[in-house]
């Protein structure tokens, strides 16, 4: 099959995936307790207050002409105003995907270069020093969650050492205090930079003992440029789709990160969403991150497909 | 006399108010000169999206705190949470206590317009429109605004549907802020209050500065800035690492491992920690097993299990140090034997009794677990049923026989007309009583005070002997501040000192 043609059937595909999500994203909020009138009462909770709240915000009506109002809007790529705030739904996105893409964008540039150098030098030395020592690293890393690794970085240097700002509480954006990026980055890194250098790894170990590189070594190529030009494409295979993960949860907002760091990024509009049954923005959300993940992996497959045809 | 005082009484203790709050003026300078200035950053927890800047619609702590910061109330609540005139300079009511005058201060609006009777009647109306929802509705649901009517441009005469002798607890209500005539638009709110909008990102921050004008003396700060962080441990790490200098609502024991690096500001009897036993059905509509309750709850067990160091206990009642409570009736103390016995009498032994509780504040799933501890003890069985934490106020008021309770502060009669009376909307205990809604009727139109406290303490009697609220303690707000930062309050949450930047510095 040619690329143009597996690309635009994994579009179409992926179209339908997003407006599927987004319907069952509409049921499922709509199966949780309490409608966005309860939450808003919250602890003055007088039910004709509540009865009143809701007939304001157009409750009332029937859940599927609700969902085909939203749906007509969608059409018109109108993603309709929050219940809650009365904010358009897309501005809302807009700010919490600032940050959001900030961090995401700043991890894989990082988290790139250091996973492929950690793993092929891993594999160059299989079975030696350098080897056993990033293996021991990455899988002790890899075990530790998030959430711990980020109160230790903080109660450390941020706090203790006061090296770093431990939160990026009351900073205008995050690229305009970069300091505050440091420690948010090193927790995102953390795990994926141990599952993707050790995809990388074992790929390139594969490749290295593969027929066409012996042959290629055989030829009188350089050494340095058979492992970059030859093996390491076909190593790079796996671990694409693992970026294609990685980036999923990312985007995701990595909700522990941004609640300890204080960055107010999708993932904390997400949970105020949530929490504050705002259907229109969770709707708006659950189309970000589909579309995304479609595109994402879309992206990933095309890579592959590019870095290793037989694959 | 003693049900109508004549007018000149009222003067009499509107003045005295009056003198107070001014003595209290006279204490701090009236120019900006001895200002010590700077920006004070202010993290609370918030609302991200939902967060707004309309006065009438706030809802949140920070929300309540930006209020503060930029709209004034006619009245607000002072340490003993009794209404202080505010932008109302003095009232006085009708012999009848239907018809009340309110004389307003002389106040400007941040774009320099005076404060006038109209835009008092006029947030009235706001809050009242009957297509809308805003929280003070209730509070303010007394008032017969058709028949108020501007006297002049700075007299308000109210007309009330019923006398009402509380009538200053309503212009102290929970979002009772006076803003201009015709405002609808708080995208760049425009108040009276002693800070001036600057600018907002939604769900990060809200930067204000000192209105020099402010009928109350100028702040000392130059610049304050609200900051949102929802999770306590950013809240103080960002204290610790300098990046705020205020952190709202922290735990007791980040209070106690902290303490030491930075001033924890206390502020006592803030919040009334309680279980809420439905009157209504079984088990609790047996007064024996409710007081068998009482009895088997080891208060001073759970004070220092969920806020050590940091409460005091309760006696069932609402509203501990606050004006009115009625302080002279016997702390409970345990008392298993006399518990097993009450058990016993209403034919309960073995029973289980179901604890509802939730995540919707500090504290709710432990307290609800030592108390189902206490219950075993007494020969009960006891479970615990954890709720949804967003719907939990709603559910509550139907669901459940005992479920966790807990409450900011109000005024004690502001409590009792919104839980307890047979036409309350938010009665958790299902409390309903047509003596006890008379005590009420006869209080709320009692203008002597001696009489009045008389019919309060009645009606607290009642419900310490039979009520339905077990109040086993009162926790303290904490507040931490940087080491520079003084004349932070420790005045109970949602008083007029609470959250009241205009009075602290930077030094």
């Amino acid at each position: 099959m040619s690329l143009p043609r597996y690309a635009a059937r994994r579009l179409l595909l992926g179209l339908g995936q997003v407006v599927a999500v987004a319907a069952a994203v509409f049921l499922l909020v709509e199966a949780l307790p309490g409608d966005a009138a309860v939450s808003l009462a919250g602890d003055n909770p007088d039910p004709a207050r509540i009865a009143q709240i809701r007939a304001t915000l157009g409750l009332d009506r029937p859940p599927l002409e609700r969902l085909l109002d939203w749906l007509a809007g969608l059409a018109r790529l109108d993603l309709g105003v929050s219940i809650v705030s009365g904010r358009p739904v897309a501005g809302i996105l807009l700010d919490g995907l600032e940050p959001t893409l900030v961090l995401a964008g700043l991890t894989l540039l990082v988290l790139l270069p250091l996973a492929v150098l950690a793993g092929v030098a891993a594999a160059v030395r299989e079975g030696r020093a350098l080897d056993r020592a990033l293996t021991s690293v990455s899988v002790a890393l890899y075990a530790i969650p998030e959430f711990a690794l980020a109160i230790v970085l903080i109660a450390v240097f941020g706090v203790g050492l006061g090296w770093l700002p431990p939160t990026a509480v009351g900073v205008p954006g995050l690229l305009a205090e970069p300091a505050v990026l440091v420690l948010p980055l090193v927790v995102l890194l953390a795990r994926p930079i141990c599952s993707i250098s050790r995809l990388v790894r074992a790929g390139m170990i594969d490749a290295l003992r593969s027929d066409y590189v012996r042959h290629a070594l055989r030829l009188g190529l350089p050494v340095p440029r058979v492992r970059l030009a030859h093996a390491l494409p076909n190593a790079l295979a796996p671990a694409v789709q693992q970026v294609a993960r990685t980036t999923d949860w990312l985007l995701g907002g990595v909700i522990v990160v941004e609640a300890v760091f204080v960055i107010p990024g999708l993932g904390t509009t997400l949970t105020g969403a949530v929490d504050g049954r705002d259907l229109p923005v969770v709707q708006g959300l659950a189309l970000v991150f589909a579309t995304t993940t479609v595109l994402v992996n879309l992206v990933a497959d095309l890579a592959a497909f590019r870095l290793a045809p037989r694959a | 006399m003693i049900d109508h005082p004549s007018r000149r009484g009222f003067l009499g203790l509107t003045a005295g108010l009056t003198a107070a709050a001014l003595t209290g003026c006279a204490a701090r300078p009236t120019t900006g000169s001895t200002s010590t200035g700077g920006r004070l950053r202010a993290a609370f927890a918030g609302g991200g999206a939902t967060e707004v800047l309309d006065p009438h619609l706030a809802n949140l702590f920070v929300e309540a705190a930006r209020s503060k910061a930029m709209f004034d109330k006619l009245a607000d609540l002072g340490a003993d949470v009794s209404p202080r005139p505010r932008l109302a300079e003095r009232w006085e009511p009708s012999a009848d206590l239907r018809r009340w005058r309110v004389t307003l201060r002389q106040a400007s609006f941040h774009d320099g317009r005076p404060v006038r009777a109209r835009d008092v009647l006029a947030s009235y109306a706001r809050i009242l429109d009957p297509k809308r929802t805003f929280r003070a509705k209730s509070s303010l649901a007394v008032i017969d605004l058709a028949n108020s009517r501007a006297v002049d441009e700075r007299t308000v005469e109210f007309a009330l549907k019923r006398p009402f002798v509380e009538f200053p607890n309503v212009l102290a209500a929970f979002g009772a802020y006076i803003v201009p005539e015709g405002a609808e638009d708080f995208t760049k709110p425009v108040g009276s209050g002693p800070f001036s909008f600057v600018s907002f990102q939604p769900g990060r921050s809200v930067l204000l500065k000192r209105n020099p004008g402010y009928w109350d003396g100028p702040p000392y700060l130059d610049e304050l800035e609200f900051v949102i962080a929802n999770e306590e441990s950013a809240r103080v790490n960002a204290l610790l690492g300098g990046q705020v200098e205020y952190a709202h609502d922290l735990t007791p024991t980040t209070a106690r491992q902290h303490g030491s690096r930075v001033t924890m500001v206390r502020s006592p009897n803030s919040g009334t920690q309680a279980f809420a036993m439905k009157v209504d059905r079984p088990p609790f509509d047996d007064p024996a097993l409710r007081e068998a309750m009482f009895l088997l709850a080891d208060r001073r067990q759970l004070v220092d299990t969920v806020m050590p160091g940091a409460g005091q206990v309760g006696n069932d009642l609402f509203g501990k140090g606050y004006q009115y409570y009625a302080d002279d009736i016997p702390q409970r103390v345990p008392d298993l034997d006399k518990a097993r016995a009450l058990i016993r009498k209403a034919g309960a032994e073995g029973l289980t009794v179901q604890i509802t509780t939730s995540n919707a504040a500090a504290g709710f799933v432990e307290s609800a677990s030592v108390l189902a501890d206490q219950i075993r003890r007494a020969g009960l069985k006891a479970e615990v049923v954890t709720g949804n934490k967003d719907t939990y106020w709603a559910d509550i008021l139907t669901r459940g026989s005992l479920v966790s309770f807990r409450s900011g502060s109000m005024p004690i009669e502001t409590h009792i007309a919104q839980r307890l009376l047979s036409t309350s909307t938010t009665n958790a205990t299902r409390w309903a009583r047509p003596e006890f809604d008379a005590l009420y009727d006869k209080a709320v139109s009692t203008a002597d005070e001696a009489a009045r406290r008389q019919t309060y303490h009645r009606m607290q009697e009642m419900l310490h002997a039979e009520g339905g609220l077990l109040v086993w303690g009162f926790a303290d707000w904490i507040v931490g501040t940087a080491a520079n930062v003084t004349g932070v309050s420790s005045a109970p949450a949602n008083t007029l000192d609470w959250a009241r930047f205009d009075k602290v510095r930077l030094g």
